[in-house]
């Protein structure tokens, strides 16, 4: 780009005499990220989501009604009501208010999301970054172990961790945790297998770094953003884990709301009551999409080759 | 005869490329196949090869990134070899490293001065408030401008990566740097740049430097003495003005013979070698170079050459001099 410096240093100097401030690689990070429409969008929806999810959940532990009815009261004689001024998404077949419902959901969806990835993140990091870097035999073990889940479907296998573990919001949440480890795990192993042979790692060591830091120093920066990117598309698919085990009866209990759960019960009125069917689907579609589209985004800003100036 | 610095003795580095059903070993990349040399303080040492020859391996045995499957290696008298991996990073410092890919080398997501102060502060050489103005100065020496610490090393060029990783080979102080071909990912007006100034700072700093290169040109401008590598095996070993005017080893005459001369009008004469280098896995019998050699003998093919004193400073591996 600029090769022209003078073989003198002193005039360079002069030439440069004002300091740039650093940029902070965060600050960098938002720049681009705000530049992307789609991600900004995720991003707008998904702190529309975690705002409902946190305001219905403190209002539960402080007792007070915030939604407008209560989500978990049935009441028969007002059972599949269309939508309308008093209840806007309609009421399901026990008379309870959809809408109340589905904002309730949303506390679930969002916080199974994030511990269920916690989890596999936590236990995939882990797994991968032991395989690549210890190499060998412990990693024909580990990747094989991964292999082995990966190999079966993981909707059937959080099932079979259900089966195993019992019904219940926490048990739905360590299946889906268990069965996303390998994706994590197999995305670390390879990212670190690669940054680990580059010659910044090498200068690391010969300058005498003990390996903890060259791991955190070194590589686990240039890994991160894989990591990241990876999370958020993994919160997507874990509320969509979550709302399918809760579709087949095995998530949440009643009468606590979960979307993946109101589709199921509802499912037998798809032609007579088709409402009771849509506002939770559009729930969980909505949900998908902002971590999808948040996580596309965060792979572009991550990049630093592929900024935007 | 100047003090001795570094003194590798009959090094190897073995990679195994296959085991058997047990684990024993069935073929064997031999990168480094016993090399003897010393390197003096205060020189400049270069070593000479084609690609695959070995002659990186070596140069990362020195810095401590493989350890040598057998052979010695003596810094400043004492055996680096058979220290544990927490005495050898106390050598860490004093046995520094330029790498041949400025793009590879720089942590993408360290500021260029975080890059520099980085082994200072890891080796505890100064006291923190004195970091930054230690890293403004070795970025000076590198001819790069203060306010340049705070960018990205991909908002750099190549010349100005390299100069960068010089500056932090240069931060610890070290006695000898190995420069691995520094030059070779370079277009040729940076080259010419980039080796000025290492031949600057090696003045300035009193640097001892082990330069890596595959091609005799870069190694000319530099080096006081040259080694010439071939299938892991030192071939010849000269002072720079004696090897270029009175190559001995045949090898070094092809080598020679390759570097591209200014002048069309002259006619050079060119030895070109047949054939492609011989898989380290698999070398020839006896001589390594006696499947492309233009002076075969028979006696070549049986046994292999040892390096011989055929004039003072001055060692051939060759059966021609026996």
């Amino acid at each position: 780009m600029e090769p022209t410096y003078s073989s003198n240093p002193d005039e360079n100097l002069q030439a440069a005499e004002y300091v740039e401030k650093p940029e902070s690689q965060l600050k960098v990070m938002w720049e681009t990220l705000r530049l992307n429409k789609a991600a900004v969008a995720g991003l707008f929806i998904i702190g529309i989501l975690a705002l409902i999810a946190l305001t219905v959940w403190l209002s539960e532990l402080m007792g007070k009604q915030i939604l407008p009815y209560d989500p978990n009261y049935a009441d028969m004689t007002k059972s599949f009501i269309k939508p309308n001024a008093q209840h806007w998404f309609g009421t399901d077949q026990l008379g309870r208010d959809m809408f109340s419902r589905i904002l309730d959901g949303t506390k679930i969806s969002l916080f199974v999301g994030v511990t269920a990835v916690a989890i596999s993140l936590t236990i995939g990091v882990i797994f991968g970054a032991i395989a690549a870097y210890r190499g060998g035999k412990t990693d024909t073990v580990i990747m094989r172990l991964m292999d082995m889940m990966l190999a079966i479907p993981s909707i059937l296998l959080a099932i079979a961790f259900m089966a195993a573990l019992g019904k219940g919001l926490d048990k739905a949440i360590i299946a889906i945790g268990l069965v996303s480890i390998p994706e994590y795990a197999r995305i670390v192993r390879g990212s670190i297998l690669s940054v680990k042979e580059n010659d910044y790692v090498h200068a690391a060591k010969i300058m005498g770094n003990k390996t903890r830091r060259i791991i955190y120093k070194h590589i686990l920066p240039n890994v991160i953003s894989v990591i990241v990117v990876r999370a958020t598309l993994g919160i997507s698919s874990a509320v969509l884990d979550t709302a399918a085990l809760g579709f087949l009866g095995l998530g949440v209990q009643p009468p606590f709301a979960e979307w993946g759960d109101m589709l199921g019960r509802a499912r037998g009125f798809i032609f007579s009551a088709p409402y009771t069917l849509i506002f939770p689907g559009i729930a969980i579609t909505i949900t998908v999409l902002a971590f999808n589209l948040l996580g596309d985004g965060l792979r572009d800003a991550l990049d630093p080759k592929s900024r935007i100036k | 005869m100047s003090e001795v610095l570094m003194d590798i003795q009959d090094l190897a580095k073995h990679f195994v490329v296959d085991t058997n059903f047990f684990g024993k070993p069935v073929s064997v990349l031999k990168a480094v196949d016993g090399v003897s040399f010393s390197i003096n303080k205060g020189e400049a040492f270069g070593l000479v090869g084609e690609s695959g020859c070995g002659k990186t391996t070596l140069g990362k045995i020195l810095v401590n990134l493989y350890s040598p499957t057998s052979g010695k290696l003596f810094f400043e008298g004492k055996d680096l070899t058979v220290l544990n991996e927490g005495q050898r990073r106390l050598y860490c410092k004093d046995i520094q490293m330029i790498f041949q890919d400025p793009y590879a080398s720089l942590n993408p997501k360290m500021t260029v001065g975080d890059i520099i102060a980085e082994p200072i502060l890891i080796n505890g050489l100064l006291p923190k408030n004195q970091v930054e103005e230690r890293v403004i100065y070795l970025l000076n020496c590198v001819g790069l401008a203060r306010h340049q610490r705070n960018r990205y090393p991909h908002e750099f060029s190549g010349g100005q990566r390299q100069r960068v990783g010089i500056a932090r080979a240069l931060a610890v102080e070290p006695k000898i740097i190995v420069c691995d071909e520094p030059v070779s990912a370079l277009d040729v007006s940076i080259q010419a740049q980039v080796l000025n100034l290492l031949g600057d700072l090696k003045e300035e700093f009193g640097l001892t430097y082990l330069f890596i290169a595959h091609g005799l040109n870069v190694v000319k401008h530099i080096s006081d003495r040259v080694g010439v590598m071939y299938l892991g095996k030192l071939v010849e070993i000269a002072p720079k003005k004696e090897l270029y005017a009175n190559p001995q080893h045949p090898y070094t005459q092809a080598l020679l013979s390759a570097i591209p001369v200014i002048n069309p009008e002259k006619k050079m004469e060119r030895i070109i070698l047949e054939g492609d280098v011989p898989s380290p896995i698999n070398p020839p019998a006896g001589c390594r170079f006696s499947s492309r050699c233009f002076k075969v003998q028979e006696s070549c093919k049986l046994q292999e050459a040892k390096l011989k004193e055929v004039s003072p400073g001055h060692f051939v591996a060759c059966h021609l001099f026996d």
